[in-house]
């Protein structure tokens, strides 16, 4: 199944250079250094042209709390709360395909080294074997942490994650259990990832009771949610925004800290309307709050969700019984995609405060296409239009 | 064949020498190896080419001929004791204490004795479902006694014997198929679906196969433990052929866990026969392909069972690999209550099997000709079998269900606030429509 996967990272080298070029569009300064030094190009350039970054993301304020920080991307946070996970917890192993060299986006690099080969090893590629493996190594009482290459590739685990690890508890009247596996999966649209580089595979999980679904929308949050999965007694799924991976870069604690699951973040405060995301997509929405407040006058809350199953329903309902008015934004198509689960609660819970239809900016029903990715994915312009009509219903 | 033949004299000189020298190629290999290794192969090209490919080790050949699997004499069968109870292979023999042979007897016959009374209880409509054991009851007991009583067994849905054996109380089977307060799993599996966790039996589940790779994840957990405990994973010849089955062999051999994998070759899968499931040689044949040591054994003779489980735990636990043993046997029942097996296969074979060869009879057999079991003892033993199997139906019947609010525990370790949101509406709907909801069968 990651055949492709690995087709594409190998095609490209297994370098720095070339693990960036596979990661983002955002770093064009390969192509616009191709550019300058062949001038003949110009006519190429105009079909070859990359289209920028969707959206910006911006560090926050210093986290102070947890004592000393260091400059991390995600991948690197990742990587710190692996290393804390392991250096703390004697039992803990990490495993899937390509993690003994440090994974193909970097998240396990110096891990082998620092930890042995018995902590930190390769599989064979097989997604069903993974986490049907974790699941045995949580059964038996160690923590298991896994990797899917790509979260487009964890469908082969789809029987071992929803029959398997999120019924063990119920079915064994709490006998067994694999509340220490944690499944880590790359995961969102990465600029040119097309059908099997790019899914936000979410709400097919969010119907199966049992799990917990965790997605991070930077570096302090991966690390802090990534260590509160890991100590969780629950399996979770950890979806990990992979055009994040280098592009995100903040001041991260370097000791270990978590962030509690099944809670939403109110990123700002507003009154006009509440705009609900996770992801990669909380930082478009974060600028549409901006441009909303710039071209219409328009206060918006902004609110990062993080936990996809159990969902914090209390304070998405909560801002928008304050604002009257939600717009909820996915990657992930939009028929069946987990904005629908959130507006049906919310209409359920705040009928009478709703002042317009609750909107859902989502991508379109369709496989995730390659060229046409620019207009596919719901972009701060596509979203700014649903906040305009909301404010005019 | 004009081209083979044509290879063959082009790379026949080399290929020649080779084979027809050990000496030599042991040499050649040598310093082909360093050749590589120094990256000056055209300086010191030895005399014949050996492979260099990373994904195996092998000679070349000139010979176009694909590899014919050996399916008309398989993997033997091996066997200690013959179809009259004798001891065909004396050498063989484990020689096991009277009374262990006894125990061996009476846990076969008094699990014999549940699954007739269970199986007429779902016939009744007491139970909703059941799954008999007829004709596997040796592949159970032999295995069982061979391991460790801290060997972690993972199941499919036919293996009871095992937990039978380990003292699992017949109270605990019935409270389960009758879902009733007293289960362990709270109510919440179909009939057949045990689990202990003090007798180290990780609790069934439906999904077929899914355990192997599981059971291969706890096995690689308990070695890096260093806890000299085992892991046995059974499943049947069907389950095999799930893509968990391919995942779980394979991962065990690359990772070297402590696992025995014991197949019941019991020829169907349901309706489906084997010829239809599979055109190898049987699971057996398919161990060496991953790298795992592998046996065949008679699954109605409980000793030949005991003595390949004994020697697998021995050697996985000592040298950190896995052992696949593959139990041939019949499965005399039905596939369930929901099967009538009369529609796909005769009575005749059916009746064959139960007659001629059967683990309970074959070891009666053994027994009476040692004169350690005779007439006097077999009609007090069935007589005190179905006694105790009766009680504790009769028990389990007269229980109340579990309390309704375990519907909600467990789905995660803690409560969420949403389940609990959707406990406090069920309850404030039974409030208002408890004439229409069976609320007297429960707990209170």
């Amino acid at each position: 199944m990651a055949a492709a996967a690995r087709f594409l990272l190998r095609t490209a080298g297994s370098s720095k250079a070339s693990i960036t070029n596979v990661n983002s569009g955002l770093h064009g300064k390969y192509g616009a250094t191709l550019l300058r030094v062949s001038p003949s190009c110009n006519l190429l350039a105009k079909t070859q042209r990359r289209y920028a970054a969707h959206f910006t993301f911006q560090p926050e304020s210093v986290q102070t709390e947890y004592g000393p920080t260091q400059k991390m991307n995600l991948f690197q946070s990742v990587t710190s709360a692996l290393d804390n996970t392991l250096a703390s917890d004697p039992t803990a192993v990490i495993f899937g395909e390509d993690v003994a060299f440090g994974g193909v986006f970097r998240c396990t690099v110096g891990l082998r080294d620092k930890y042995g080969k018995d902590r930190v090893f390769n599989t064979p590629l097989c997604e069903q074997g993974i986490v049907g493996f974790g699941i045995g190594v949580a059964v038996a009482g160690a923590t298991a942490i896994a990797e899917i290459q790509f979260a487009d590739y964890i469908y082969p685990a789809f029987d071992q994650i929803v029959n398997e690890a999120a019924k063990y508890r119920y079915r064994s009247g709490n006998l067994f259990d694999c509340g220490n596996l944690t499944i880590r999966a790359p995961w969102g649209c990465v600029g040119h990832g097309s059908l099997y580089h790019s899914q936000s595979p979410e709400a097919f999980f969010a119907h199966c009771p049992g799990i917990k679904v965790v997605i991070p929308r930077g570096p302090v949050q991966a690390k802090g949610l990534l260590l509160s999965c890991i100590a969780d007694k629950n399996p979770c799924i950890f979806f990990e925004p992979k055009i994040l991976y280098r592009a995100a870069v903040d001041q991260v604690p370097v000791e270990p800290y978590q962030i509690p699951l099944s809670e939403a973040e109110i990123l700002q405060e507003g009154s006009d309307v509440t705009l609900v995301a996770w992801g990669t997509q909380v930082h478009v929405i974060k600028e549409v709050a901006a441009m909303a407040q710039e071209k219409l006058g328009v206060s918006c809350e902004v609110i990062d969700l993080q936990t996809i199953l159990p969902w914090d329903a209390e304070t998405i309902c909560k801002s928008v019984v304050k604002t009257g008015r939600l717009l909820v934004s996915h990657e992930a198509p939009v028929t069946g995609g987990f904005a629908a689960e959130i507006s049906s609660t919310v209409q359920e819970e705040c009928f009478l405060n709703l002042e317009a239809p609750i909107a859902r900016v989502c991508g379109y029903d369709t496989p995730f296409p390659h060229i046409f990715e620019p207009f596919y994915i719901p972009d701060k312009w596509k979203c700014f239009d649903a906040v305009k009509r909301m404010i005019n219903y | 064949m004009e081209h083979a033949r044509c290879l063959r004299k082009l790379c026949g000189i080399g290929y020649r020498l080779i084979s027809q020298n050990n000496g030599l190629r042991d040499s050649s290999k040598l310093i082909q190896y360093r050749a590589f290794r120094v990256n000056s192969a055209v300086q010191q090209q030895p005399l014949v080419e050996r492979p260099e490919f990373p994904g195996s080790s092998a000679e070349f050949t000139g010979r176009l001929e694909f590899v014919e699997p050996d399916v008309a004499s398989g993997i033997p069968v091996y066997r200690v004791m013959g179809r009259r109870g004798e001891i065909v292979s004396p050498s063989e023999d484990p020689q096991l204490p009277q009374e262990t042979v006894v125990d061996f007897y009476k846990s076969m016959t008094l699990f014999n004795t549940m699954d007739r009374i269970l199986y007429e209880s779902q016939r009744q409509g007491r139970i909703t479902f059941y799954a008999t054991n007829f004709g596997e009851e040796g592949t159970h007991i032999g295995s069982v006694a061979a391991l460790d009583p801290t060997d972690l067994v993972f199941g499919q849905y036919r293996e009871a014997g095992v937990l039978l054996y380990r003292g699992f109380p017949l109270d605990l089977f019935m409270a389960q198929c009758y879902s009733n307060a007293d289960d362990l799993g709270k109510g919440r599996q179909m009939p057949v679906h045990y689990g202990s966790k003090d007798l180290n039996f990780v609790t069934i589940s439906s999904t077929l196969a899914t355990q192997i790779p599981q059971a291969v994840g706890a096995a690689y957990a308990i070695k890096r433990a260093s806890s000299d405990r085992a892991v046995i994973c059974y499943f049947g010849e069907g389950a095999a052929s799930e893509g968990d089955a391919h995942a779980g062999l394979h991962f065990s051999a690359t990772l070297e866990c402590p696992i025995i994998f014991f197949c019941r070759n019991n020829g169907y899968a349901i309706s489906t026969p084997t010829s239809e499931q599979y055109r190898g040689d049987g699971i057996a044949g398919r161990g060496a392909g991953y790298g795992i040591a592998s046996i065949r054994v008679d699954g109605n003779d409980v000793f030949a069972v005991y003595n390949v489980t004994k020697e697998a735990r021995r050697r996985a636990v000592a040298e950190n690999r896995p052992f696949l043993i593959e139990a041939m046997t019949y499965r005399v029942g039905h596939h369930s209550t929901s099967d009538d097996s009369s529609t796909y296969r005769s009575l005749d074979e059916v009746s064959y099997w139960e007659k001629q060869d059967h683990p309970i009879g074959r070891l009666g057999r053994y027994l009476a000709a040692r004169g350690w079991w005779g007439e006097e003892e077999e009609q007090a033993w069935r007589k005190e079998a179905q006694r105790r199997v009766m009680e504790a139906l009769q028990k389990a019947e007269g229980r109340p269900k579990p309390h309704p609010d375990l519907l909600f525990t467990d789905v995660y370790q803690e409560v969420p606030p949403h389940l609990e949101k959707q406990k406090g509406a069920m309850w404030k709907h039974l409030k208002e429509y408890k004439e229409h909801y069976p609320l007297e069968l429960y707990e209170e």
